[in-house]
């Protein structure tokens, strides 16, 4: 308590400034005048008496100190003092002070804008409460080369029941639905969940409830939870919007609640976290089909939170022997070559996952430029401390004490260095929202990112982190002095302490080093997204527009207008006649979303059963298998290499017949010639709800591999089907030619419309910007890295032009006599210039050895060019050594150049 | 001649706050006399710590001081006990007393008792 009283007065007195110097003055000067009259009265004579008094009274300055000492916080006054100072000499140096700060600005404000990124998808990649609970169930089927299957209702119910979670919920992984009735047909995300879904994230409605956890609705219970963003944009925020019916593909359901405003659903991209409606459901009676422990659909995921306590790899222990029992419970349902099992992944690690490594990349390499900036400033210090010795050496004679020094010195780099954070976090928060255009849309949690207090402590404490580290070693150099060498040596041009020019050296050595490491993975990124962005996709993406467009599907077969092949294909052709009168278009095609080149990112994938070899869909392997309409393969030029493409007379009663791409030939008819081969697919059987096996589908032609699916990726089996023989309903309309792409999407709309007014077209996009988008991420890693190196090249080059002015600074009357002496100008050139190629030939290989563990760490992102890619690095290191010699070369110039008289006479 | 020995560090607070207990007010070379005297001028009051040590007293709020006048009419700062003080004074008069008690009962012992 009073210790407390006594510190806020002193600080109090510290910061009024309040002197208590006079009260003391007087103090004393009573006290002395008390003593000499006792003195006085002792039989002292005045002079005696004033003398002796003075005597006992001591030396009256260190009273004062330490009196003062007790007023005030010497602490804190001393590093106030080192403050001002530190801001004297920053304003005394300008240009030295512009380049520090702006150094460490770029260094810091690029670490904090990557930090931002990660802190908002890494790091707080789940808005639920417990995220840690929460858990994806994944099944996959290794023996037959099949991961992320779904899985099968009775599969879900023993994982309820098993004691492992504490609820688990079925979830699709989000689809389109019509939201008819207002002027103009809405497609709308939605996912259809188990009831216990918003039970097993943890969160409540804002209005209304969400769905009883308890509901055992077989099909879809009607109810309707919607999306704050849905809410304020359609429903103008209505505060009776509870209970309104909303007809969703020719469906009545009834809002029963809005979730909270920041809520939103997991996935992966920003597309599956916009989903804005979520249908309870049960996954058991109509319109899905009956529960059979064998019937897995892809399209669903399960979701479930972990029993408190209970750790992920306790888990993964018990489902195993869980999965064991079931084997042995139902041998005819998990054959023994298909190896079921049941994988539990961190929700987190679903969601982020596959961006983890990129941002892991940009992190690393923001911080080695974040280190090279440190290292540049603390360069820069060092160089600025020999033109300081004098006043080092000064002030150390003086009495300086060498920990008070140091202490100044760090001061003073503090300062540097939290003034480059709060630039650098200045610009990033004037330029954030231009910054955030940058990222690639595709970045989940992409609508989380901001620039935020948590941000602001993350600069400031790297600031800080960074000064001390980086300001330290200067300080601590700079300090240790040879104080009579200095004083003598000064005037007569100092050599320099030796330790401060190794210390240099090294720090320049780094700084080159790191740069080449920086450069040779921007290099082979660069070469990577070069190889993909040059690939041959194997489809023609010029001229082709997309437009979707979603068919309902209501929950009763019966009322769907478009139930049938037959019934669906009057619709598509003549989508199609009138689609090819618009202006411009010379050819058009439809197929499902899943034909959409590179559009989708969950690709639906059926069991394949060959005949005579597989009779289960769960021994199956699975395969892509788009539906197209004939036109589809001459529209994306997909050519033909054997066999028949599929004609207008393959119809629902003709045999249905399949194409397979070359992959898919490879794969699973080796050796053999696939036409005529006979397979089933198991189908999306919303409107077949007999369990009668489906028809043989015959192969009748053999197409060349495409990269629909990823360009990284050459070849994936596909089997395509016609889509007058297989109806689908997210249908993606292509065309073809000289098209204007801001008109299209209203032009195709009103023809749509006009067959039927309630079906949406919307997400018109050329096919181009469909294969860009596709390699967004990629392209923003390598931009981000390629602006990284730039940067450490810069800085590096900065570095060894700062050093080599340096060196030849201290070596100006070595030169001058010398070439007094009568050397060539050359000789000093070439003196000058090995001195730089010295440090250049010690970075690069220190570089170099870094250069390739990094590049082998990032293997995984690398595509078709090897980590050890000899061109890359060759032309790394050449433009690495031109720039390093071009940077020794204007001080090396300015030596060759001196006036021996001059600069002999000037000291 | 022998220098006399200085102020044990910390026990000059207690003599200071036991001083202005005893004699009420005092200025700064009232307080270091008197303790000089008590002390059969065998301790001297080193003014170097006596004026700091003062001055944290006051902002601890154990002593309050004033400018006044002297007994021959001389301005001088006064200190003077504050409530806190007093209850200070009386907390480590007692602390003190235990641990001269303790020591004492040490100096006292012999061999034979601890048999």
């Amino acid at each position: 308590m009073k210790s407390l009283r006594r510190f806020f007065i002193r600080l109090s007195n510290l910061t009024t400034r309040r002197s208590a110097g006079q009260r003391l003055q007087e103090e004393l000067a009573e006290h002395l005048a008390f003593q000499t009259e006792e003195n006085l009265r002792a039989g002292m004579s005045p002079i005696e008496a004033r003398r002796q008094a003075a005597l006992k009274f001591g030396a009256a300055q260190a009273i004062r100190e330490s009196y003062h000492a007790e007023q005030s916080l010497p602490f804190f006054e001393n590093l106030l003092h080192d403050v001002r100072y530190a801001v004297r000499m920053l304003l005394r140096s300008p240009g030295f002070s512009f380049i520090a700060i702006a150094t460490m600005a770029l260094g810091i404000g690029a670490t904090t804008a990557i930090y931002s990124v990660i802190d908002a998808t890494l790091q707080h990649p789940l808005p639920y409460p417990n995220p840690g609970e929460l858990v994806r169930v994944e099944d996959d089927l290794p023996g037959v080369g099949a991961q992320g299957v779904g899985i099968s209702v009775p599969e879900w119910r023993d994982l309820e029941s098993s004691g492992i979670f504490q609820s688990a919920s079925i979830t699709g992984t989000g689809a389109n639905v019509n939201l008819t009735g207002s002027t103009q047909p809405l497609r709308l995300s939605f996912k259809q969940v188990t009831p216990n879904y918003f039970a097993v994230l943890g969160v409540d409605a804002q209005l209304g409830r969400t769905f009883d956890p308890h509901d055992a609705t077989p099909g879809y219970n009607l109810e309707v939870v919607i999306s704050d963003g849905l809410w304020r944009r359609e429903f103008g925020a209505d505060p009776h919007i509870l209970g309104k019916a909303l007809r969703l593909d020719n469906d009545v359901y009834h809002v029963v609640g809005v979730m909270p405003r920041g809520f939103r659903d997991q996935g992966s991209t920003s597309e599956e976290q916009n989903v804005e409606l979520w249908l309870g459901a049960g996954f058991a009676g109509l319109p899905f089909d009956p529960p059979q422990r064998g019937f897995r659909l892809q399209s669903r995921a399960v979701l479930a939170r972990l029993k408190p306590g209970l750790s992920l790899a306790a888990a993964q222990g018990h489902l195993d022997a869980l999965v064991a029992s079931l084997k042995k419970l139902y041998p005819a349902e998990y054959p023994a070559q298909t190896a079921w099992t049941v994988r539990l992944i961190p929700l987190s690690e679903t969601v982020v996952g596959s961006v983890r490594q990129s941002l892991i990349l940009l992190f690393g390499a923001v911080g080695l430029v974040l280190l090279i900036s440190c290292v540049n400033v603390a360069n820069l210090l060092l160089a600025r401390a020999s033109g300081r010795s004098r006043e080092i050496a000064v002030r150390q004679a003086l009495g300086a004490q060498r920990t008070r020094l140091i202490r100044q010195f760090l001061a003073e780099s503090l300062l540097l260095f939290l003034l480059g954070g709060i630039a650098g976090f200045a610009i990033l928060f004037g330029t954030g929202h231009f910054l955030l255009r940058l990222i690639p849309e595709t970045l989940p949690h992409l609508n989380n990112i901001s620039i935020n207090w948590g941000v602001l402590a993350f600069a400031l404490a790297v600031s800080v982190a960074a000064g001390t580290v980086f300001g330290l070693a200067p300080a601590w150099l700079m300090s240790r002095f040879d104080l009579i060498g200095t004083l003598r040596q000064e005037g007569r041009g100092s050599i320099g302490s030796p330790g401060r020019s190794r210390a240099r050296q090294i720090l320049v050595i780094s700084e080159l080093a790191i740069s080449l490491v920086l450069m040779v993975a921007a290099g082979l990124l660069l070469r990577s997204f070069w190889d993909l962005f040059q690939v041959q996709p194997g489809f023609n993406p010029e001229r082709v527009m997309a437009i979707q467009t979603w068919l309902p599907g209501p929950n009763d077969p019966t009322a769907d207008s478009y139930q049938t092949a037959t019934q669906e294909s009057v619709l598509l052709r003549e989508i199609l006649r009138r689609s090819r009168t618009l202006p411009g278009v010379e050819e058009a095609a439809i197929s499902d979303v899943d034909a959409l080149p590179l559009g989708h990112s969950h690709p639906g994938r059926l069991p394949l059963l060959r005949e005579g070899i597989e009779t289960m869909d769960n021994q199956a392997p699975v395969i892509g298998s788009p539906i197209v309409s004939p036109e589809y393969f001459h529209l994306l030029g997909m050519p033909l290499l054997r066999g028949r493409l599929f004609s207008d007379q393959d119809l629902e009663d003709t045999p249905q017949v399949a194409v397979i791409n070359q992959a898919a030939a490879r794969t699973y008819w080796p050796n053999q010639n696939p036409l005529g081969k006979r397979v089933r697919l198991r189908l999306e059987t919303r409107g077949l709800l007999s369990s009668a096996k489906p028809a043989w589908t015959t192969i009748v032609g053999v197409i060349a591999d495409a990269r629909t699916e990823s360009l990284a990726d050459a070849a994936i089996p596909q089997i395509y089907r016609s889509v007058y023989q297989r109806p689908a309903k997210d249908l993606a309309i292509f065309l073809r030619g000289q098209l204007d792409p801001s008109a299209i999407s209203a032009q195709v709309r009103e023809q749509v419309q006009s067959i039927d007014p309630e079906l949406p077209v919307f997400h018109a996009e050329t096919l181009n910007e469909v294969v860009s988008t596709s390699l967004s991420v990629r392209r923003f890693s390598m931009e981000m890295v390629a602006f990284f190196a730039a940067t450490a090249l810069l800085l590096a080059g900065l570095g060894i032009y700062g050093t080599i002015s340096y060196v030849v600074n201290e070596q100006k009357r070595e030169i001058a006599i010398r070439l007094a002496l009568g050397a060539q100008r050359g000789n000093i050139l070439k003196m000058v210039l090995s001195r730089g190629l010295g440090l250049a030939a010690a970075g690069a290989g220190l570089g170099v050895a870094g250069a390739l563990i990094v590049s082998h760490l990032m293997a995984g992102l690398l595509y078709g060019v090897s980590p050890r890619d000899l061109p890359t690095f060759a032309g790394v290191t050449l433009v690495f050594t031109t720039v390093a010699l071009a940077a020794s070369y204007i001080p090396a110039l300015r030596a060759m150049r001196f006036d021996p008289v001059t600069t002999l006479h000037s000291d | 001649m022998k220098e006399k020995p200085d102020v044990l560090q910390g026990t000059l607070a207690l003599m200071v706050l036991k001083t202005l207990d005893v004699l009420g007010a005092q200025h700064g070379w009232g307080i270091a006399r008197r303790i000089e005297q008590i002390s059969g001028d065998l301790l001297a009051v080193n003014q170097g710590t006596l004026y700091p040590l003062l001055l944290k007293l006051e902002h601890e709020g154990s002593i309050a001081s004033d400018w006044g006048a002297s007994e021959n009419n001389r301005r001088a700062r006064f200190y003077r006990l504050t409530g806190a003080g007093r209850k200070q004074l009386q907390a480590e008069t007692r602390e003190w007393e235990q641990t001269a008690a303790i020591i004492a009962r040490f100096f006292k012992v012999k061999a034979e008792d601890l048999t």
